[in-house]
């Protein structure tokens, strides 16, 4: 309660100064003065960011427009060879890609979110606090590591490892129809390369809820632990609610990193053009980025053309998670 | 501080309070615990008129489900940071373990033309990334030189000039939906641009440098907005009130104090995309000698080189080599490539915290 009030202080503070400000900058610039150049310098710059993001959609847009524009024919053939005579337009194309793409992404997701939340708590709470600074510095590092080493160490020495373990899966729960066998052997299949891109977005979610638990209030804490809460009870009734709306924009991020991941995909997994629910089985779904990747030395113009169109949908789809991500935040932020 | 059983609570609370002013509040919380323990003891002894509390204490059997439900959270967020360790313990465990095997001197310093199978060159070595380093750096700092001035000067707009306004809340969200740009849309972009304003088949380093820093300047500008507004003030105000204008306060007085902040976030942005590998694979190229020219010409870079050595895997050896070829030459030279990577990004990642740590403004 107290935070809440002293955050409206703050606001309210803040915009005092932003009144004050915005008189200022209302004055219009004048060119002539030192003082015009660089503010119409640094407008220039806060245009510019508008003009990129611009030319990017109208650049793709215009690079992608033969596949539409152009003969029937021809853009059936190139559907063909690019899906491998599995598809003659480009919904049909698109669907089993955005399929794949939201899947793993989604896999990923949900694999990585609970180890995340958890690593997090164990810094934060758990941890010794000297051991939990060294922590946050390593999570930070492996926040950095570049996807084409991931993707590396994901096909040489993770996809080996995963067998038995798939292989376990679906003996023993292969009622499910996710994990109906055979397990594919080498694993290069839609659940390994989930595992590998949690992998990737576990640092990412982790450093995300870390921060925001690290700023509970330590008097909502010590509150609940003087009322006799147990250690789990304080976290769960101070730490969690607090953190809540956070955490699902950090992972809402993470999503959104996950879609658009490509080599560590593109390395690990056995590309496939289907709607299918079989995540042990070998060439079964691909994700946009990596077919892009995968397809792009081969392609002709016009197939070049058809990639950068689905690389427009995966654009948009990337766009859509981030603004839930921001709305999320934004909304956590007012309470 | 042992309880006073003789008095009253608020006899102890008085004594205590005329005894002792300034410990006032200690006392009181003191106090108040104490109290507890007094009416406890009172009700057990003799005064019937306080209610029995005992009935809402909890029953030994809850308290102790209670305690071991902690336990066993305890346990189970222990054991999610244990599993979230071995992988990434594994990553970098397996590529140091790796790529020492092939990292020397001779494979920083050659390129891989002459590179003949799995035969070793007339150097001695099995080719290196020499090439691929080069480009690294010149696509890296191609991409820095685009967005550092770009990404400062916007931050520069929206905290200094725009700030609430809703020009630098429009801004800022675009910033935010360029920051969530996946990197292979990127590079689409920097290939889509080139080649239709330059005609098809263009490809050289700086078209990687575009794409990299469609993704860096959204970083750029992100981090140094919070370093902006972490610049007390009263340190603007002081400055304007001694008359000086306000272009000059803004480089003079709010750059200078956010200096270090700005540089480390800028290097932790290189870290970033200095290991981008899909959209360099598209637009910068791979060719296996040196290219010095980022405007002209394909250009390998790190990322690049360890993809390529990876989908070559491994090379056939005929009979006749003899133990000088090596078959297993290509993934180990990507498992060396990927240790000079990791190293880059991680002393940058040092490099950046430890200016920050170093040099940071101090903010209440």
């Amino acid at each position: 309660m107290t935070d809440a009030s002293e955050y409206d202080r703050a606001e309210k503070d803040m915009g005092v100064t932003v009144d004050t400000r915005n008189a200022d900058a209302k004055n219009e610039p004048d060119a002539h003065s030192h003082d015009g150049i660089f503010h119409m310098a640094a407008l220039f710059c806060g245009a510019l960011i508008l003009v990129a993001l611009g030319a990017v959609v109208l650049f793709l847009l215009l690079r992608a427009w033969p596949i539409f524009a152009g003969p029937r024919s021809q853009t059936e053939a190139v559907f063909t060879s690019l899906s491998g005579g599995k598809a003659h337009g480009f919904l049909q194309y698109v669907g089993p890609l955005i399929f794949g793409t939201v899947v793993i992404a989604a896999l990923a997701l949900v694999i990585a979110f609970f180890v995340a939340v958890g690593v997090a708590l164990f810094i934060n709470f758990y941890a010794p606090r000297r051991v939990g600074t060294v922590l946050n510095y390593v999570v930070d590092l492996l926040a950095a590591i570049p996807s084409v080493i991931y993707g590396l160490w994901g096909a040489l020495i993770l996809v080996p490892a995963m067998y038995p373990f798939w292989n376990w899966v679906s003996m023993h729960l292969g009622w499910i129809p996710m994990f109906a066998g055979p397990a594919a052997n080498p694993p290069r299949t839609v659940a390994s390369a989930a595992v590998i891109l949690a992998i990737m977005i576990m640092p990412i979610i982790t450093s995300m809820a870390r921060d925001i638990l690290a700023q509970t209030p330590r008097l909502n804490q010590e509150a609940a632990l003087a009322l006799g809460a147990t250690k789990w009870e304080m976290i769960r009734l101070t730490a969690l609610p607090f953190a809540k709306s956070g955490m699902v924009s950090a992972s809402m991020l993470a999503l959104g990193r996950a879609l658009g991941e490509t080599m560590a995909v593109m390395m690990v997994l056995s590309p496939g053009m289907t709607y299918s629910w079989h995540w042990l089985q070998a060439s079964k779904s691909q994700t946009i980025a990596a077919n892009i990747a995968a397809q792009y030395p081969e392609a002709d113009s016009l197939g070049v053309s058809a990639l950068i169109a689905t690389g427009l949908v995966l654009f948009v789809i990337t766009f859509v998670v981030n603004l839930i991500a921001r709305r999320i935040t934004k909304k956590g932020g007012a309470r | 501080m042992s309880p006073n059983k003789n008095g009253n609570i608020s006899t102890t609370t008085d004594l205590r309070d005329s005894s002792d002013e300034t410990a006032k509040n200690s006392v009181l919380t003191a106090s108040a615990s104490q109290s507890v323990d007094v009416s406890a003891n009172v009700s057990c002894e003799s005064a019937p008129v306080t209610p029995d509390f005992s009935k809402f204490a909890p029953s030994d059997s809850l308290l102790k489900r209670r305690e071991w439900k902690s336990r066993i959270m305890a346990g189970i967020i222990t054991a999610a940071f244990v599993i979230a360790m071995i992988p990434l313990v594994s990553v970098l465990w397996t590529t140091i373990a790796r790529g020492v095997k092939r990292l020397n001197l001779n494979f920083l310093a050659y390129n891989m033309s002459g590179v003949i199978g799995g035969m070793p060159t007339p150097s001695g070595g099995h080719g290196g990334i020499e090439h691929a380093i080069i480009g690294t750096l010149e696509v890296t700092l191609g991409a820095m030189v685009i967005s550092v001035p770009i990404g400062l000067m916007c931050a520069i707009y929206l905290v200094e000039y725009a700030r609430g306004s809703k020009i630098a809340k429009a801004i800022s969200l675009l910033v935010n939906v360029m920051s969530g740009i996946p990197s292979i849309v990127a590079g689409l972009f920097a290939f889509s641009l080139f080649t239709i304003l330059l005609g098809p088949g263009v490809s050289n380093g700086f078209e990687g440098s575009v794409a990299l820093s469609i993704l860096m300047i959204p970083t750029v500008v992100n981090s140094s907005v919070e370093m902006l507004h972490v610049v007390p003030d009263d340190l603007r105000e002081a400055s304007y009130a001694l008359g000086v204008t306000k272009s000059r306060t803004i480089i003079k007085v709010v750059l200078r104090t956010a200096l270090p902040g700005i540089i480390s976030g800028v290097v932790l942005a290189i870290a970033r995309v200095i290991g981008e590998t899909a959209p360099l694979l598209m637009t910068a190229g791979f060719i296996v000698t040196t290219n010095w020219n980022l405007f002209s010409g394909q250009m390998t870079t790190l990322p690049v080189f360890v993809y390529q050595e990876y989908s070559k895997m491994s090379v056939t050896c005929p009979p006749s080599a003899g133990s000088e070829c090596v078959s297993s030459i290509p993934s180990e030279r990507a498992w060396a490539a990927a240790l000079v990577l990791i190293a880059i990004v991680l002393v940058l990642n040092l490099i950046g915290r430890l200016i920050q740590r170093l040099f940071s403004v101090e903010a209440k």
